[in-house]
């Protein structure tokens, strides 16, 4: 077999590989699913038109040359959607790193690696660049629809973006492992990807609370303060703007540069590409070391249970990961509460979703971990007290995980307002036990290194934990501004809760 | 010529070949265990299965019957898909049965699960352990599981690691652990709560030499205190060797049960291997279906 064809081979087995991790994560690993997700995935897309349409509708009759308002706008919901991009690339890598049992059969291969590795990080890019077409193309019909066929060059624009994030995720993963190790890399990518992800948004959500006392990032963005810091319209920082917009040198140069850093990453970092993958699987065979010489504790079944649930939640890094990006989302709320003390504020209101929102998903996640990610299911079978007190110390734990972490903001907004705070407090009890009754209805046995699929074995839990969170948190938030409101639509998901039991496997 | 006499019942096995745990050597004197449990009389009943049945989607145990002495280490042997696992879960409470009842030590194992799931051990042949667990927080768990009291447990579970050899290592967390390591950590919960019945499924699966001594060791150590084993195997040499009596399954039923002499002498061959005469009962069996 030629070099290049074995080139092509490889680049196929790759494809094959990163298709086959897709539809198992659409699917839930049934192949039976194939044609529901398909449908699933089309109606998706159809129905994600809707909500394009609100956000970037409005830009649709943009045109060049634009105001420095309007370039600020749309460079900045670029940088939003590249932040993104980055976050899924790091995680992307992270996962071929740690996952892919292929290791020992490429390293002992008579392939020259530098070749292998170029095409594994190529696949890795072309991942990325695909998910992130397919996500943007219902903004970009929508713009193509309302302002025509130059909207097209969007497309180009996110092949960019796709291309340098993917290679810039690679080279920050790896120099991670250089940096501080195969073992604290997992979960600092981790970390990083969550707080990337969020952090853009975030930090405009901080200047504009700072600056104007709300959480609209728009009112930061669209300000003649932001206008006048930033550069001239001829800057290179609008180049994806203007690409966006139709601008062909623009956008000939993006993807050129896009390319070009991936060509760099590739030449740089193949070659150590397989030094950190072998790490990273080496990494799996040292233990931690917990030192410790108390002695065993007194203490009822129960107890013990839970005790045992706090401690591997606790060492838990997807959890520490997940939590940290949650009370990174609280920041901008709690810096609300925070100048709301000194002058009464229309939008602490805001604070009540926001903090439901985030206690719901929360509960949804660690309910999972704690119900359905079992690691020794046998174990917790063949022990002597019933299945029922079991599960209740698992949701005990849950339940009080959510106490503890949502209790301190809530003690704050009381100093507020009493009533704001009750009501944030119920709905967040609610809003958690509800998340935590979904998943104890719909629970499956898994192992807990299985819960970026937690989401593919029900559909159904899924969404119906989504909407009972933005329910519960919807909820709150109109029960203090029209209570009649709030009172319907607590209504409406009390109902949507009872209809997702009455579906459940459970009540089967 | 090999005889029925079990190897881990003379005097100088537990002296010389194994290390008995100090506790188990005081129980073996006729003390009360740690936790107060009088020490199990042999010979009395420990297991009975009656017309025991399970169906998936073809008939998995058919009808099963079976009786366990107190005290005793039961091996039950049969060819890859004959029930002998399905069979042990329905047993450890882990499957419901269609049909039949499952007595351990005189407790309606289906009526009663909690109670009789306090005097019995379970361990699988793929073990099931905590990653982020280290082996002494795992067996301080387990023994909290099973209401056992600290001041007993304690020096269970030490006494426990070192003589599987886990001691240097009971402070690091189990992801790293090989899968030896792994199977004595989870042998070590199913024996730190002291069962009067451990049941094992292949327990020696993947294990090195040394580590399948170990875990030998401290079975037939058990046995030597009054504990009563059964365990599958596919090791018939291990049957041979270490059990009272052997069971022979096939398609879900017992074909054949005994002490090594008795099969032997049940199928006319006195000087066979048990590899032999499992050869030879399942052709049979086969046959017959």
């Amino acid at each position: 077999m030629s070099s290049a064809t074995a080139l092509s081979w490889f680049a196929r087995h790759e494809l094959r590989l990163a298709w086959r991790e897709w539809l198992a994560m659409m699917t839930g690993g049934r192949r039976k699913r194939r044609r529901a997700a398909a449908v699933g995935l089309v109606v998706f897309a159809a129905l994600l038109h809707l909500p394009a349409w609100a956000v970037v509708g409005r830009f649709a009759d943009l045109r060049l040359p634009l105001d420095k308002s309007s370039l600020i706008v749309v460079s900045s919901t670029i940088l939003l959607a590249w932040a993104l991009m980055l976050s899924q690339a790091i995680e992307s890598v992270t996962r071929v790193f740690y996952a892919r049992a292929d290791l020992d059969l490429i390293m002992s291969s008579p392939a020259k690696l530098t070749n292998l590795f170029s095409i594994r990080i190529g696949a890795i890019a072309l991942t990325v660049t695909t998910m992130a077409l397919l996500l943007s193309t219902p903004f970009v019909d929508v713009l193509v629809i309302g302002g025509g066929a130059r909207w097209l060059a969007a497309f180009g624009v996110v092949v960019a973006m796709g291309l340098s994030a993917a290679a810039l995720a690679i080279a920050i993963t790896i120099l991670l492992f250089r940096l501080i190790g195969p073992a604290r890399t997992r979960f600092v990518a981790q970390v990083l990807a969550a707080i990337i992800g969020a952090g853009f948004v975030i930090a405009l959500q901080i200047a504009a609370i700072v600056s104007y006392g709300t959480l609209s990032r728009f009112a930061v963005l669209t300000s003649d303060a932001a206008a006048a810091h930033a550069p001239g319209v001829d800057s290179l920082l609008w180049w994806p703007a203007r690409a966006v917009l139709g601008d062909g040198e623009a956008l000939l140069l993006l993807l050129a540069f896009g390319l070009v850093l991936l060509g760099s990453v590739m030449a740089a970092f193949s070659s150590r590409f397989a030094d950190t993958a072998i790490d990273a699987a080496a990494q799996g065979a040292r233990s931690r070391r917990s030192v410790r010489e108390r002695g065993f504790r007194a203490g009822s079944r129960p107890q013990a249970l839970r005790r045992k649930e706090f401690m591997l939640l606790w060492r838990d890094p997807w959890l520490i990961s997940q939590t940290m990006m949650q009370l990174l989302y609280l920041v901008p709320p709690a810096l609300l509460l925070w100048r709301s003390f000194a002058e009464s504020s229309a939008a602490l209101v805001l604070i009540t979703p926001v903090i439901v929102m985030a206690a719901g998903q929360l509960a949804g996640g660690l309910a999972w971990l704690a119900i359905s990610g079992e690691d020794a299911p046998d174990l917790a079978a063949t022990a002597p007290l019933p299945a029922s007190r079991v599960i209740r110390a698992k949701v005990e734990v849950v339940l009080i995980a959510i106490a503890a972490i949502f209790a301190p903001l809530v003690a704050a907004l009381a100093f507020a307002s009493p009533l704001q705070a009750a009501i944030t407090a119920g709905a967040i009890l609610v809003g958690a036990a509800c998340a935590t009754a979904i998943q104890l209805w719909f629970r499956v046995q898994a192992k807990r290194s299985q819960f970026r699929r937690r989401q593919t074995s029900s559909r159904l839990a899924t969404f119906a934990e989504a909407f009972s969170s933005i329910g519960w948190a919807a909820t709150a938030a109109l029960l203090l501004v029209l209570p009649v409101a709030g009172l319907v639509s607590g209504a409406i998901t009390a109902s949507l809760v009872a209809a997702t039991w009455k579906f459940s496997p459970r009540r089967a | 010529m090999r005889t029925g006499r079990n190897p881990c019942r003379t005097a100088e096995f537990a002296a010389t070949e194994f290390t008995v745990p100090k506790y188990l050597r005081v129980m073996v004197a006729g003390d009360a265990k740690p936790d107060g449990v009088a020490v199990m009389r042999p010979d009395s009943s420990a297991l009975e299965v009656r017309g025991l049945t399970k169906r998936f989607d073809r008939l998995a145990v058919d009808s099963l019957d079976l009786a366990v002495r107190g005290g005793e280490f039961y091996a039950l042997v049969g060819p890859n898909g004959a029930g002998k696992t399905t069979t042990l879960r329905m047993i450890a409470g882990l499957l419901r049965p269609d049909a039949g009842t499952v007595s351990i030590f005189g407790i309606d194992a289906l009526a009663e699960p909690v109670a009789a799931k306090q005097v019995m051990a379970w361990v699988s042949d793929e073990p099931m352990i905590y990653d982020k667990l280290t082996p002494i927080e795992y067996l301080e768990f387990v023994a909290g599981l099973w209401g056992i009291d600290p001041k007993a447990s304690e020096p269970a579970a030490q006494e426990l690691l070192s003589s599987l050899g886990l001691a240097p290592h009971r402070h690091e967390r189990c992801e790293g652990f090989s899968k030896g390591m792994r199977q004595k950590v989870a042998l070590a919960g199913a024996l730190v709560h002291d069962p009067r019945l451990i049941i094992l499924d292949e327990p020696l699966t993947g294990l090195d030499a040394v580590s399948a001594r170990h875990v030998k060791g401290l079975l037939a150590s058990r046995v030597h205190a009054g504990c009563t084993v059964i365990m599958t195997t596919h090791i018939l040499e291990v049957a041979e060797r270490m059990a009272d009596r052997i069971g022979v399954i096939a398609a879900g039923h017992l074909i054949a049960e005994g002490t090594l002499t008795e099969l032997r002498q049940q199928n006319g061959r006195t000087d066979t291997s048990l590899e032999d005469l499992f050869i030879a009962l399942v052709d049979l069996e086969a046959a017959a279906a």
